[in-house]
């Protein structure tokens, strides 16, 4: 692969403004010509981004992670039946119909990934960033996970198992990191603020006590 | 299909470079074409399988120099001019220049939330007996099909174990032609890192990909 190929995967959204410009005068006229036609309704349009930009994203997830590790019956459930324990916070649906909760341990770190395209637990994390979307990361994360944490800024020790989950069809898994040591007796409102979206993804770990401003 | 989409275990493409603080979407013409995409599949008539297909269906080049909602928005284009509901000119002009098919309503606004939080449940009910059980080994076929198929290159030929049995799933395969859902058993297969990467592979990883039971041959 060339750099320009690779610019484009990573960077995209910050070059070739002519090549954008085009491709946004595209869309504005598609958007037109469905409205025109009666298949789309603007209005509709306005809701679904709303409900990506504010209401489905990582903080969902957050509050689920929190709860597993604050909650020793709900942890239960999460694990037994994801896809029910999480709609019990009023999370369910559209590419998070099957979930599956992959939980951490001192033995075995998991990581998810979605090779073929960009398959993600949209109502716990919300639209996938860029990087899951990317090259790097798809190509990688299945052959060098561990050279790919270190483009995250992580190093596992040499014995700790590496899994990686390849989202091939409609299940959907999200990490449960390892509660940081040290919050013995914390809330799950204070153990959500340890909580990182790429903590769920299995390419960050959670924030220790002591990183908190 | 064999296509630039299946990237598993290619090599060149560099570090992975997460962007700090990054949007969900970068820049409008990214939250229409993504609300777009989402709108037209109930309309348009096309199911997830299909809209992949359209997706990765492109000359590698193609696939690589375009960002990921530019892929969406030609995956969109395709599938709308294969149903006659918009035509190449009018995308081209960017005007409508032929009437509306007959009978296609949009999404109502009322309808949004209650669709995504419903979203397309894949599960079926099982009409046969799982062929495979948890723990057993399993080959991955090497096959090749033309048409879109969830089996990555990778796995192809390689030997794994059944680890997770999720129940009876739409088959992508068909699904994305429109011959129908063939819901088949899908298991998690897990395959050690050196089965797929050879003997230097690390040898703490393990991968995993979920394979519909007619990608399973017996050992």
């Amino acid at each position: 692969m060339s750099d320009h190929d690779h610019d484009h995967h990573g960077h995209h959204h910050d070059h070739d403004h002519s090549e954008l410009s085009e491709t946004e005068l595209r869309v504005r006229a598609l958007e037109s010509i469905l409205t025109e036609k009666g298949y789309v309704d603007p209005a509709s349009l306005d809701l679904l981004i709303d409900l990506y930009e504010k209401k489905i994203g990582p903080r969902n997830g957050i509050r689920v992670i929190a709860k597993a590790w604050s909650d020793p019956a709900y942890h239960t459930r999460l694990m037994k039946d994801a896809t029910a324990a999480i709609a019990e916070l009023d999370y369910s649906g559209r590419q998070g119909e099957h979930m599956v909760v992959v939980e951490n341990t001192p033995e075995q770190h998991n990581m998810v990934v979605c090779t073929l395209c960009s398959c993600y637990p949209h109502p716990v994390l919300g639209l996938p960033p860029v990087w899951y979307k990317s090259a790097p990361y798809r190509s990688r994360a299945v052959s060098d996970p561990r050279g790919v944490l270190k483009d995250f800024g992580v190093t596992l020790p040499d014995a700790t198992k590496i899994r990686v989950w390849d989202s091939t069809a409609e299940i959907r898994y999200l990490v449960l990191p390892m509660r940081p040591e040290g919050t013995e007796g914390w809330s799950a409102e204070q153990l959500a603020e340890l909580v990182t979206r790429d903590s769920m993804i299995g390419t960050g770990l959670p924030k220790q006590p002591g990183e908190l401003a | 299909m064999d296509g630039a989409h299946d990237m598993g275990g290619a090599k060149g493409f560099g570090p992975v470079v997460p962007e700090p603080n990054e949007p969900v979407f970068h820049g409008d013409w990214e939250r229409r074409a993504f609300a777009l995409t989402v709108a037209m599949a109930r309309p348009g008539g096309w199911n997830i399988d299909m809209s992949r297909f359209a997706r990765e269906n492109r000359p590698p080049e193609d696939y690589l120099s375009k960002s990921y909602f530019q892929i969406w928005l030609a995956g969109l284009e395709t599938l709308m001019i294969e149903r006659g509901l918009v035509t190449r000119e009018e995308i081209e002009a960017g005007k409508v220049l032929s009437p509306p098919k007959p009978g296609v309503t949009p999404i109502a606004p009322t309808e949004v939330t209650p669709a995504i939080r419903r979203g397309g449940p894949t599960e079926r009910e099982a009409k046969t007996p799982a062929m495979f059980a948890v723990g057993e080994t399993v080959r991955m076929k090497d096959i090749h099909p033309v048409t879109h198929t969830r089996l990555p290159q990778y796995v192809r030929g390689h030997l794994g174990t059944i680890e997770l049995n999720h129940g009876c799933h739409v088959f992508p395969d068909t699904n994305s032609l429109g011959k129908g859902e063939d819901p088949q058993w899908l298991y998690t297969v897990r395959f050690d890192g050196p089965e797929l990467w050879g003997k230097d592979a690390d040898p703490t990883l393990s991968v995993s990909v979920d394979a519909w039971e007619s990608y399973l041959e017996r050992v």
